[in-house]
């Protein structure tokens, strides 16, 4: 451990390499399923386990997942794409290569709108995105004696986003993660899923000292499977190259693994041999050639993204930023916001219906809300109905939303008359509960004048039982307020 | 341009082969004689000239995004050297811990 | 039983009830077992073959039979066949048993064709003699002292011996024509993305396309014919639909323009009657009114250093997937994922083999893509702009297919170099990517055939079979 002011001479420098396993049907090259899951070495063909003979067989949905990504993130998509094989042996690559994209990436460019430390935006540009696959997978911790080798994952096609060392603070690098997460999922390509694998990150991360031109020396650290580890990894990483920097040493480009329990990165050399990997283009597949026409489809069918609809939800709607961003978390979940905003012109209350009520009800049952059987119109007329002052806030919390989630057909306002919980909003009548309420407690009366304003909730109360819970507690309180003090 | 010992233990290495020492002698001198022949390739100006990289002129055809699965596990599995009835197995160095 | 040269002749015995698919079939196993010496088949799927022979046989009978009924094919062993063990003739896949049958082989067995067996042929398809066969050598039927010629040495022997009418094989640097030249047989390699590979055992990729031997040209058409064509799971075909190429063949010839490179023809290892044939060939097309041009060629010295570069460079990277790990041999001493790799590659691959992987890593790697591969790449691209414009001008380059007939066995294994050089005229033709054919049309004093190459412009195999029966017809 340095002085605080040692650190603060250097700046961090970090670049993301993302890989996004594709939700694609099938795999990259050939079509056995590209599903997760299934028992070992099932999802498997001749191709994908590389046997002698066959050949790459590209998969359209790869090409068309590239661009939509492309296209999002602002990129310019590439007219003629090679393939390139990338060549190394591991038990997990069947073909002892891997086909990827070198010279000729999908895409070139573009940015990921992010917030910096101070909340303001910053834009972290995107070096290239290339369409590759992936590889099976390797068990060390089954069998003591063996390493176990299943191919399933083999061939599922992956996109890999390479960003422009652009990035300054952990921070950054975390809002980067899920603003990529974010989108990945609105374009429904991928889940995101970093603990599941189907989202992984390496980081390069080098040191400078602040006013520096040129960059220094970076590492990359792998084996990160959450963001938040990614997180610690570059705070960890950031002081360790300043530590061995300022001990007279120099940083090698190495790779780093990263120990989520102790929170620290450690080289892992000398278990690897050296790599050269010996690129050349891949001659079993023609180049793909990707026109205007076709950039043009994707685009006319992209979805709105999750920034598009913020600024709708902020500008339009005039709701908060905090509000518009947890309405924006989940793609299908800011949809149904969407709809709900169309039947409803009160935006606050649909906001908070969504972010209070149906949130708490799809977390609690484990849902999404594509499993959620209540259709928006039935929300908005929810909203109607208290609008109207037709029933209290509590009740349709309380009573009229747990009744619907039993009855998912019925209508909010049959619900509430049926049930004889629309309230009573009547001043004569009230004011005949609140009347006796009084009487009752003519101490309490007192006191209340005397300043215990507390005690209104003890008339509230009287008043709710004798209008079996029916009284319009908006009035109520009003009409209570006025009556204690005269 | 030649290759020395050095140049083909690497070489060997990337190409996960190995030679004895008579073999290794062998496979130098063979390198050698290779390089030497392919040497005539130096004579030739290709400056501006574009690398030939596609036979044809035409493009990869597009395949559908549609799971068809035409292997069973137990095809998967037939000609792998050791498994069981799920995975491949490699053997692995036994760790000491 | 007659030595059959062509199906029709088949087909016209069977209809006339003089033979069947079943003692055709017998007759070409007793003529396997008979010259085992030869060592030709790795495999006879005798069973198999006679079960096939029989239903074909009632097929022929109904009426409904393909339209290779009556055709015995042997295959190449780097040759796909669903339930059939293939090898590559190496020890590092020996009991390998493939998944699926190699797009050619299904179309060619849903018209009635009989596959009889897999032939021995040079380890990885890489040789020119059928010498590097981790199951032996196999020795020419017309000399036993001779090799047959490769990699496709055993297809060319097994059509030549007559142990089945015609033979699959594949052709990366000559591999079909240079033993169909040695063999005394038709042998085919098409413009490349004409034939599936979906089934053929990589050797390089950008070279290597799967063709055929047999002893007519009628023959020749009505298996490429079947064979080409579009296959999705091959994307480096062409989509040009083939033409019938059996019905190019019997078009008239009119006079054509026929080009024959100076530096073959002079070329200082030509055997002298290989020479006069050629030359003779040359001035029997004049008087018969063809224009028959010598034209310079620059690139001779470069042809077969490139195709080694490139050629190489490919293998190393097709042949990773034989690692031990997956499927083939694993070495009894593999004790972790590194020695698995390593001592069972070296133990299951040859000796050319391991040359080549270790000649094709070096030129892809570091520091030294760009003087060996990508120098190689920008040369294959100037070898094919000079032979594109010279078949702009002409319809065909004539030359002979080998240097000279088939060598003793043995004479050639001192030095890999000179073994290359045997492709000399056979390499322009896959670095181009042209349709070539050997045509039997010479025999030296000594009886051993050599073959005469003719090679036409892409996806022009029409012409090509259609110009060869001509040529054969007026030799």
């Amino acid at each position: 451990m340095l002085k605080e002011e040692v650190y603060e001479k250097y700046e961090l420098v970090v670049g993301l390499e993302i890989h996004v396993q594709l939700q694609t049907k099938s795999k990259a090259y050939s079509s056995d399923s590209a599903e997760y899951g299934s028992a070992p070495n099932t999802h498997i063909s001749a191709i994908s386990l590389g046997h002698p003979g066959t050949l790459p067989r590209f998969n359209e949905n790869t090409l068309q997942y590239g661009v939509r990504l492309g296209l999002s993130c602002g990129s310019e998509i590439t007219y003629e794409n090679q393939f390139a094989r990338k060549n190394y042996f591991y038990a997990d690559l069947p073909k002892g290569y891997q086909i990827t994209q070198d010279k000729t990436p999908l895409c070139l460019g573009g940015s990921i709108l992010i917030k910096d430390d101070q909340g303001k935006d910053k834009r972290i540009g995107i070096t290239r995105i290339h369409m590759e696959e992936d590889s099976g997978k390797s068990i060390h911790d089954l069998d003591p004696f063996n390493t176990l080798v299943d191919l399933n994952r083999a061939g599922v096609p992956l996109l890999e986003i390479v960003s422009e060392p652009e990035i300054r603070t952990p921070q950054e690098a975390y809002n980067y993660l899920t603003e990529v997460r974010q989108l990945v999922r609105y374009l429904e390509i991928c889940d995101g899923n970093m603990e599941e694998g189907s989202m992984r990150c390496d980081a390069n991360v080098s040191v400078r000292l602040k006013g520096a031109k040129e960059f220094g020396q970076r590492t990359e650290t792998k084996n990160l499977n959450s963001i938040r580890n990614v997180f610690r990894a570059i705070e960890y990483e950031f002081k360790r190259q300043i530590e061995v920097i300022e001990a007279g040493s120099e940083i090698k480009m190495e790779t780093m693994g990263f120990d989520a329990v102790k929170g620290t990165t450690s080289s892992m050399r000398s278990k690897e041999l050296a790599h050269d990997y010996r690129y050349f283009p891949e001659p079993d597949l023609q180049a793909v050639y990707v026109d205007s026409d076709y950039i043009e489809k994707v685009r006319k069918d992209l979805p709105a993204l999750p920034s598009e609809l913020i600024k709708k939800f902020t500008s339009e709607m005039n709701l908060s930023t905090y509000d518009a961003e947890v309405l924006t978390e989940e793609k299908y979940f800011a949809l149904y916001f969407d709809e709900l905003t169309r039947l409803t012109k009160n935006y606050k209350a649909a906001a908070n219906w969504m972010m209070g009520a149906v949130k708490s009800y799809l977390n609690e049952n484990a849902l999404t809300i594509q499993e959620f059987k209540i259709k928006p119109d039935q929300i908005a007329e929810i909203i109607q109905l208290i609008d109207e002052g037709k029933i209290s806030n509590s009740i349709a919390n309380q009573k009229i939303f747990p009744y619907l989630i039993e009855h998912t057909n019925d209508r909010p306002r049959a619900i509430a008359e049926s049930n004889n919980w629309i309230q009573e909003s009547d001043s004569n009548a009230l004011e005949g509960f609140i009347s006796e309420a009084i009487a009752m407690y003519p101490e309490k009366v007192e006191a209340y004048r005397a300043g215990n304003k507390n005690l209104l909730g003890l008339f509230m109360g009287e008043v709710m039982k004798r209008s079996k819970g029916k009284a319009d507690p908006k009035l109520t309180s009003q009409l209570l307020k006025e009556k204690l003090e005269n | 341009m030649g290759v020395d010992r050095k140049t083909v233990d690497r070489i060997a290495e990337l190409a996960r082969l190995e030679f004895n020492e008579a073999e290794k002698e062998e496979i130098t001198n063979d390198m050698n004689k290779m390089l030497d022949f392919v040497d005539k390739l130096s004579e030739v100006n290709t400056d501006g000239v574009e690398p030939l990289v596609y036979m044809l002129d035409e493009s990869t055809p597009l395949r559908p995004d549609v799971v068809k699965q035409e292997i069973s596990q137990k095809e998967a599995l037939k000609n792998a050297p050791q498994k069981d009835s799920d995975f491949i197995k490699v053997p692995k160095v036994i760790e000491r811990n | 039983m007659k030595n059959y040269q062509c199906l029709k002749e088949i087909q016209a015995d069977i209809q006339s009830g003089q033979i069947s698919c079943k003692t055709l079939v017998l007759n070409y196993i007793e003529k396997i077992e008979e010259n085992s010496g030869l060592n030709i088949f790795l495999e006879v799927f005798k069973d198999e073959a006679l079960e096939s022979a029989q239903k074909i046989d009632q097929k022929i009978k109904a009426g409904n039979a393909g339209k290779l009924a009556g055709m015995v094919i042997s295959l190449k062993d780097n040759i796909c066949y669903k339930g059939h063990k293939v090898s590559a003739s190496s020890k590092i896949i020996e009991g390998f048993e493939s998944l699926f049958s190699a797009t050619v082989v299904e179309r060619l067995i849903q018209e009635d064709a009989i596959i009889i067996g897999r032939t021995n042929c040079d380890e990885f398809a890489m040789g020119s003699s059928n010498e590097n066969s981790a199951f032996g050598i196999v020795k020419n039927p017309i000399s036993s002292n001779k090799v047959p010629g490769g990699s496709s040495g055993g297809s060319a022997a097994s059509v030549a011996a007559g142990m089945c009418l015609a033979s699959l094989g594949s052709d990366t640097g000559g591999s079909i024509r240079q033993p169909a030249s040695f063999c005394g047989n038709i042998g085919l390699k098409p413009t490349y993305g004409r034939v599936s590979r979906h089934g053929l055992i990589a050797y390089a990729s950008s070279f290597d396309q799967i063709g055929t031997f047999a002893n007519s040209i009628e023959d020749t058409a009505a298996l490429l014919e079947i064979m080409s064509g579009p296959d999705e799971y091959d994307s480096t075909l062409s989509q040009k639909k083939p033409n019938s190429y059996t019905d190019d063949i019997v078009q008239e010839v009119s006079s054509k323009k026929i080009a024959y490179l100076s530096c073959y023809v002079n070329h200082e290892g030509l055997n002298p009657e290989v020479k006069e044939k050629t030359l003779a060939i040359i001035e029997n097309l004049k008087q018969k009114g063809h224009q028959v041009d010598e034209i310079n060629f620059d690139y001779l010295e470069q042809l077969v250093p490139a195709y080694y570069v490139l050629t190489t460079a490919e293998a190393s990277s097709n042949l990773a997937r034989y690692d031990g790990v997956h499927f083939g041999y694993r070495s009894p001493q593999a004790f972790d994922l590194l020695s698995t790799y390593v001592k069972s590659r070296s133990e299951g691959f040859g000796k050319e083999v391991k040359r080549r992987i270790m000649l094709g890593t070096y030129v892809l790697s570091a520091g030294y893509y760009d003087a060996y591969y990508s120098k190689a790449q920008k040369i294959r691209r100037l070898i094919k702009e000079r032979t594109q414009e010279i078949l702009k001008d002409y319809d065909f380059v004539l030359s002979p297919t080998t240097p000279h007939p088939a060598f003793d066995i043995g004479s050639q294994n001192e030095d890999p170099i000179k073994m290359y050089l045997e492709d000399i005229f056979t390499v322009q033709a896959n670095l181009v990517g042209l349709p070539a054919i050997s045509l039997p049309l010479g025999i030296t004093k000594e009886k051993l055939p050599f073959g005469i190459q003719l090679m036409g412009s892409p996806f022009e195999e029409g012409k090509l079979l259609n110009f060869s029966q001509y040529l054969i017809n007026i030799n």
